[in-house]
Formats: C-alpha cells, structure tokens, sequence
C-alpha cells in the first residue's frame, strides 16, 4: 500500500512543480540600481585574522572620530565608559573623559529630571531623548546605534568603511528615478544607492593627538577600527583562547588516535 | 544484549555487588555502551557520527543551561541581555558562540548521521524502529533550533519566527486562528518569546528521552555495518569497548577540533548579520533566510509557486516542505531490496549521489532570492526530491540487480585485507 500511495503523491508534488515551472517566466525583472551598486573594498586592520591584536593608537584616534563627529547623531548604548581601558587608558583618564560627558538623572532633593557627569559605570549616553526626537532632527530618518554596527551589516568593517569613504556625485547616466532625492546623498555601497545620512567626514575635520593627518580615507579606517572593537571587545581575547584550546585538543587528538590504534592493533577489520 | 556471545556483566567488588542487587545500572552501561555490547567489527569512520550527534546533545544542554542562567526571556530585554552575556559575563562570549555553533555542530553531525543510514541501508528491517525514532528526533530538533534562534529577538528571529508560524496561516479556514494561538497574539511579541524560551528549555530534554529509545531500539538487533548482511557469529564482532570506545575517543577529538575552529575563529560565518539588530516589527529585512541547516526544506517551500487544482501555492509549499521531511517515516517500506548496502547496489547508488547532490543544490537554492535562474533550479531540485523516494526508488530496488554478497562480515574483513599485500603478515 505504501509504494502505491507514495507514487500518487509522488506525482501530485511532481505536476504541481511541473506546471510551477511552465508557468514562471524565465526572465528577472531587471534592476536597475544593481548595476550602480559596489562591493565593499576591503580593509585591512590588526583586529584581523588569526592573529589578531588591538592597535591601540588607533582604537583611540577612532574614538575621537566618534566622539567628536558620529556621537552628534548616533548612540553606542553597550558601551561603558569602564570599557575603553581595553583602549589603553588609564583609571584616572577614564575618569577625565566620563566626567565629559553629562548623563540623566535624577534631582535627589525634588526627584525631577535632571543631569550629572558621567562615571566610568555609565554607558555613552545618546544624542536624543528618544526616537522621535531622532527622526525629528534628521529629515525623518533614525541614525541607527553604532555598537553592534560592524556585525549587524552584511560586509561588516569592510561596508562600513566604504561607506563612509564612498560619497560621490551621482554618475551621469544615472536613471532620473534613482537620482537622490531631497535630503538624500548618493553613495553606490548603500543597498538603495541614496541614503539620509550626508557625508559626514571631511579633511581635517578632528586634529589627532599623535599628529597623524585626518584625512577622509584615516578617520574613517580610525573610526571602523574602534566600532570593530565596540561590535566585540573580546574579539582579540578570543582568537587568543582558541588557539590554547585547539593545541591542546591537538595533542588530545593524536593520543585519542594513537591509542585506538593499539587498542585495533590485533584485530583486522 | 541480543548476541549469545556477549559478555556478562560479573561485578566483582562487594560493594558493586551490592549496587547490581538493588540498581544494577553499572550493568546497564556496561551492556549499553560497554564490553557487553558486541558491535561487527568492520565499521568504518562514518559510524561515529552517532555518538558525536549525543556528545552534540550534551554541549548544547550544558552552555544552554549557563546562558539560561544570565539571558532575559522578555522582548524588552532579551536582545541586550544578549549583548550582556558577550559583554559582561565571564566568559560568556564563550558559552554564547559555543552554544550559536553548537547548533550548527549538531545538524552537522545528524545529517552525516543520517546520510550513512541512507548510504548503508540502516533503515531497512530489522531497524525500522531505529529508523522511525531516529526521524522524530531529527523534527524535535528543528523545532528546537528554530525556538532557540528566536531568543536573541533580533531581526531574523523575528522575522523567522513571523515567516515559519506563517505556515500554519495557510491552512484553509483554521489557519489564522492556529497560527494566533501559537504566537499568542497577531504578530510574535513577548507571549511568542515566552513560550518559545520555555519549549527551547523543554525539548531538548524530549530529544534526551527518544535517544534513550533509539539507543535501545538499536540494541535489539545490534549495529548494521558497511556490507550491510547481518552478523552470524562471534568472530564478525568485536566488544563497544575498548574498542569502539578507542574510536569514538578519536572521533570526539576531530569533532572538537572543527567544533573550536569555528567557535573561536569564525563564529559569525553560519550566522546572519541581520540578527544583530534588535527585532522591529516595522522594519522587513531585504531578504529573509533561515539559518543553513534548513536552507533545502526551504527552497522545496518556495518552489511551489503554481495554484494546481484548489489548493494554492503557497499552501503547496508548505504541505511539500513538511511532506518532504514526513516521508522519510516511509522509506523502510519504500525501498522492498532486502539488500542493505549501497555497496552492493549498483543502480540505486547512482540515484543515491544524485541526491545528495540534489539536496546541496536544493541549499544553495534555498539562500538565494526569489529570482531566475534560482526559481527554476529549485523547482527542479524539488522534483528530483520527490521522485527520488517516492518513484525511483520503489522501481529501483524491484528492478535492481545486486552485486553478490559476501558470506559474513569476517569474509568480507578478510578478502578486503589480502588485496593488499602490506597486511599480510599482520
């Protein structure tokens, strides 16, 4: 009885895909904006690889970078203050730089809302007070947090880095409905070519400590590194840890074979 | 167990003495796993997957239960308590991604562990009850993996959680409804985390429970081999320990390596980008996949793109997606060849590597959008799918002429070693 049966459905599935196929045409809709979109350029940094490390003078200069341009519009709620020592700053420093920062609060003698300096225990706090008011400043559009943003695009470092380097004029023969519209600025390695964000990087806009010039192509690398290191901040601790682990199962392993191998020794099979 | 020869379990210290009068689990091991249990002897690398797929089990069970202890189950929180775990805990960066690719891990193994069952006839009397567990336990972890890939509540759980509960909405007439009472609202919310996160705790526990009887259900007629003829006598066998526990070692040992490698070096690689956004219900992801493991299941889903006869397509892809699993229940009475072992069987194993090369066109399918030429390829993969189990391989295995079949498992252990004159003396 199963043979039979099986050989119906068989055949009801089979005509169902049969007719599914005869009847989807074989051509795509064609688009357009696919063929004005680019694949991110790599970029290399010391985070990278097997054998990875924190360039620490660069972490720092990328969170200037931040601090001074991107904070005005993006948060990086998962970040702590106390977290930047992986930076290379010291308790003191850390200190120094929360106190930059004012973080809301609560008036202790009447419980009104109100604002005091950071403490390294806090996090970055936000440009806005909630979504809405995101939209409001920025044409509609919400600055998405930057935490997790090199794990959260397809890409990772790579697009965020072509990204904020890949601001141009739109090329000539591009389609009137894919022109950017008000508010909108052109860049092929965004997924819908024109986004809400304009370019928000230009030559000499922060003067690094370490006197490295703050170029476009440097601050964005600077600022890609930090957000790398803010996406995962135990990143280097686990290439690290994995590599004790897997020598050790390697030795593990090769007595695991050597044993079954003595144990077989007298038995063919 | 089953074997006249097999060992008996002789405690010989009083105190296991004692054990064996009122709870004699040593015994219970000793048959199960230990020397009392005689496995043919000739069992090459592919039967360790078995074992694997339990040590699998384990490590899932273990860092779920750590990460349970620190994770949030409330929608609210659920994405940063998350973050919290990578962030904060000690080492919970580590539990977390052992825990991601752990999943990977286990689906890894079960479908080597299913492939040989295919490949060596392990389905056929008399292990159809083997078999039949064997499949329940593969469905209980879908459904398992796909709660658990819900929890970190960003945007592909989300949107996964919204696409796979929008199966159940295709059904005529009762669909909304079934489909509301399992999220317990209109879209997945907090009602839909909630129980999600209590099933993902409870199931793996249902799996532990059907091994259990798989195990046991094994051990009635022993382990098939690769020449798939049964075992005749003492000679074909050798005791599970220390000689296929010596294996298994070795085995364990490789599985770790993979297991680390990419759990340390490469624990995004399997994962999806998009799931490191929080969930926004107002916010479709461009292209919504599910995780790897069910990539072919969900390209059979969306090849059926036709509305034949009244029922309509997207209805069709969902009776096919489930039909395409549900009939692996049948295949013990599908394929009537009373031979075991691809080996032997020249006709079928042609049909045999076709489908495991449809299957990984049917993934590859699965992973792309809904465009030319992947639509037609998908359609194509799911036809073959089907005729493969349920037309090809009932003619097959009547038609086929098999090879001839060694006398025994020693035989064949012996004929295959005098080929190659390095033995001989050993």
């Amino acid at each position: 009885m199963v043979r039979p049966l099986g050989f119906l459905v068989g055949l009801g599935f089979i005509t169902a895909l049969v007719l599914a196929i005869l009847t989807t045409p074989l051509s795509n809709e064609e688009n357009v904006a696919h063929s004005f979109h680019k694949h991110p350029r790599h970029l290399k940094l010391a985070s990278d690889g097997l054998f990875p490390h924190w360039d620490k003078a660069q972490l720092q200069r990328g969170m200037q970078v931040y601090k001074e341009v991107c904070s005005a519009c993006h948060s990086l709620h998962l970040v702590a203050f106390r977290d930047i020592a992986d930076l290379g700053y010291t308790e003191g420093q850390i200190k120094t730089f929360a106190k930059g920062f004012q973080v809301p609060s609560i008036n202790p003698d009447t419980g009104e809302p109100a604002t005091r300096d950071g403490l390294p225990s806090d996090y970055f706090p936000s440009p806005y007070a909630n979504e809405v008011a995101a939209r409001a400043a920025n044409n509609n559009a919400l600055p998405p947090d930057l935490s997790l943003i090199t794990k959260a695009r397809e890409g990772g470092k790579d697009y965020v880095y072509s990204l904020l380097t890949g601001f141009q004029n739109p090329p000539a023969n591009l389609p009137k409905e894919l022109q950017p519209g008000t508010g909108l600025h052109y860049n092929p390695y965004f997924a819908n070519l024109n986004l809400a964000m304009a370019p928000p990087l230009k030559d000499g806009q922060v003067t690094f400590a370490d006197g490295k010039p703050s170029t476009v192509k440097q601050m964005s690398a600077d600022v890609t590194a930090f957000l790398v290191w803010t996406a995962e901040p135990k990143l280097v601790k686990r290439v690290q840890v994995g590599w004790a682990v897997f020598l050790f199962l390697l030795i593990f392993t090769g007595l695991t074979y050597l044993s079954y191998r003595n144990i077989w020794a007298d038995k063919k099979h | 167990m089953s074997f006249p020869w097999a060992k008996n379990y002789e405690p010989q210290h009083p105190l296991m003495k004692y054990f064996d009068e009122k709870l004699p689990l040593p015994r219970l091991v000793y048959n199960a796993i230990g020397a009392g249990y005689p496995v043919p002897r000739n069992l090459n690398y592919f039967w360790n997957f078995g074992v694997l797929a339990g040590a699998a089990l384990v490590i899932q069970i273990i860092t779920g239960i750590v990460l349970a202890m620190h994770y949030a189950a409330n929608a609210g929180v659920a994405f940063n308590s998350v973050e919290h775990i990578m962030r904060d805990v000690n080492a919970g960066w580590f539990i977390r991604y052992a825990h991601m690719n752990g999943a990977s891990m286990f689906f890894i193994v079960v479908y080597l562990h299913i492939f040989r069952g295919l490949y060596y006839g392990s389905y056929k009397a008399p292990r159809e009850m083997v078999w039949l567990l064997g499949v329940v336990i593969f469905l209980l972890m879908m459904a398992t993996a796909f709660m658990g890939y819900v929890l970190p509540w960003g945007q592909m759980s989300f949107w996964g959680a919204q696409v796979i509960t929008g199966f159940f909405s295709a059904i005529p007439i009762v669909g909304e409804p079934v489909r509301e009472w399992l999220l317990g609202g209109f879209v997945p919310d907090n009602a839909t985390l909630n129980r999600f996160f209590s099933l993902h705790y409870l199931l793996p526990f249902v799996i532990a429970g059907v091994i259990i009887l798989h195990i046991w259900a094994l051990h009635i007629p022993g382990s098939n081999n690769p020449t798939g003829i049964e075992v005749k006598d003492e000679q074909d066998t050798v005791p599970f320990h220390p000689y296929y526990t010596a294996k298994d070692g070795f085995g364990l040992g490789v599985f770790l390596l993979v297991f680390v490698a990419l759990t340390f070096f490469s624990p995004n690689t399997l994962g999806h980008a998009d799931n490191y956004i929080p969930a926004n219900a107002l916010s479709t992801p461009a292209h919504i996949v599910p995780e790897w493991y069910f990539l072919p299941f969900y390209a059979i889903l969306k090849a059926f793109t036709f509305n034949f006869l009244w029922i309509d397509a997207k209805l069709w892809g969902v009776i096919a997606m489930f039909a395409s699993i549900a009939l692996l229940f049948f295949l013990p009475w599908l394929d009537s060849s009373p031979v075991k072992s691809s080996s032997y069987r020249p006709l079928y194993r042609i049909f045999f590597w076709i489908l495991v090369a449809d299957v990984f066109l049917l993934g590859w399918c699965g992973m792309q959008p809904a465009e030319q030429p992947w639509v037609i390829l998908s359609q194509l993969g799911a036809i073959y799918y089907f005729a493969h189990f349920l037309v090809i391989l009932p003619i097959v295995s009547r038609i086929e002429r098999p090879l001839p079949l060694p006398n025994s498992i020693t035989e064949a252990v012996l004929a295959k070693h005098a080929d190659k004159p390095s033995d001989a003396t050993a």
